[in-house]
């Protein structure tokens, strides 16, 4: 009977949504240790990237900025489905940190995720910091740096480094970032661990797949068309697109 | 900076933040109605019963203009896509505006180090 009152409220609540929130932790999920000590964690990388971004770019830098965040945002918007009947959205950190480096990279994601909880209450307030880690910062740092170690044992100026390497990271990051969630549930009593485990690390085994081909394709695009616009430019294709364009 | 790739700049930001809001406008409907990733295995395994019904958010004056991603007041097929677009316009200008505020070097090219990751 329990189960039953249960189950139909979980339905009802199912369905009343007109979207569904994203894969954001809501409000209710996480104990107050596990809230502080993300927040302690977001709080101390975002103060190091706004240090490191005074120096690190250029006034360029900044339309580029905007222009990442206006895209995440959007697209973080699109759910696709994936098999099983879920389904899953862009992050988006391993993108903006290949795009603008982890210090600007990171702001761009912090600039999301506050627009996403303020605005259209998708994602706690009080768990902002978990979802910052786990969705942004696990991207702009974790993600950058593996993308950029790949992109420098196959090459740095090429096409072949480049997506290789943001495919494994941003594929890498997205089930990193669940299995880091996993443990925070797991530690603030809501779910076991090895349920939270399995259960969030394989629906994001899938979910990476579109992460990689997301973020590929916008990398893609840009190498392309403004090639010097992709953090740390490769030379090669700069170079080669100021002789075509002659 | 020069002046024309100060304009190229200007382009790309303008192509870039189309791009966006015509992801925002016109994919927005058909995006997957299915349970993400977390929600889902909320529902599986019953803890999705445990996020608070009286959120913060639910106290700003942003939850009477937004229902979620939808815009109050406006007929049911337009509100997401509005919402969208709004959205995205307060990232691009929130993240440009702490871009313009934070980044300190202006016009000097920095010293070659591309070929290092960090």
């Amino acid at each position: 009977m329990t189960e039953l009152l249960l189950m139909s409220i979980s339905s009802f609540q199912a369905g009343s949504r007109m979207l569904p929130l994203a894969m954001h932790i809501p409000d209710g999920f996480l104990s107050l240790p596990v809230i502080l000590v993300t927040w302690i964690l977001a709080i101390a990388l975002i103060a190091i990237c706004l240090k490191r971004a005074q120096f690190e770019y250029q006034e360029r830098t900044v339309p580029l900025m905007g222009v990442c965040a206006a895209f995440i945002f959007a697209a973080q918007m699109i759910n696709f489905p994936i098999p099983g009947g879920t389904s899953g959205h862009l992050l988006g950190g391993t993108l903006a940190g290949a795009l603008l480096g982890p210090w600007a990279g990171s702001l761009v994601m912090v600039v999301v995720f506050m627009v996403q909880a303020f605005l259209f209450q998708d994602g706690g307030i009080t768990v902002l910091g978990a979802n910052i880690v786990n969705m942004g910062l696990i991207g702009t740092f974790g993600g950058y740096y593996l993308y950029a170690a790949i992109r420098k044992s196959l090459g740095w100026n090429s096409l072949r480094g480049i997506g290789v390497g943001a495919a494994v990271a941003a594929w890498a990051s997205v089930v990193v970032g669940s299995i880091i969630c996993a443990f925070q549930l797991a530690i603030s009593g809501t779910v076991p661990l090895p349920v939270a485990l399995s259960a969030m690390a394989s629906w994001h085994v899938l979910i990476g797949i579109g992460e990689a081909l997301i973020t590929v394709t916008a990398l893609g695009f840009i190498y392309r068309t403004r090639p010097d616009l992709i953090y740390k430019a490769p030379k090669k294709a700069i170079a080669n697109r100021s002789m075509a364009s002659r | 900076m020069s002046d024309s790739s100060r304009n190229r700049n200007v382009t790309f930001a303008l192509i870039g933040l189309g791009i966006a809001l015509a992801i925002a406008t016109f994919l927005s409907p058909f995006a997957s109605q299915n349970p993400d990733g977390l929600d889902r295995v909320a529902q599986d395994h019953k803890f999705d019963t445990k996020a608070a019904a009286e959120t913060p958010a639910k106290q700003l004056p942003f939850y009477q203009v937004f229902e979620e991603y939808a815009l109050r007041g406006v007929p049911k097929e337009i509100a997401t896509p509005l919402a969208g677009i709004i959205g995205t316009l307060a990232a691009f200008g929130l993240a440009w505006g702490i871009g313009k505020v934070v980044v300190r070097n202006s016009g000097v090219p920095p010293e070659d180090d591309s070929t290092s990751p960090d």
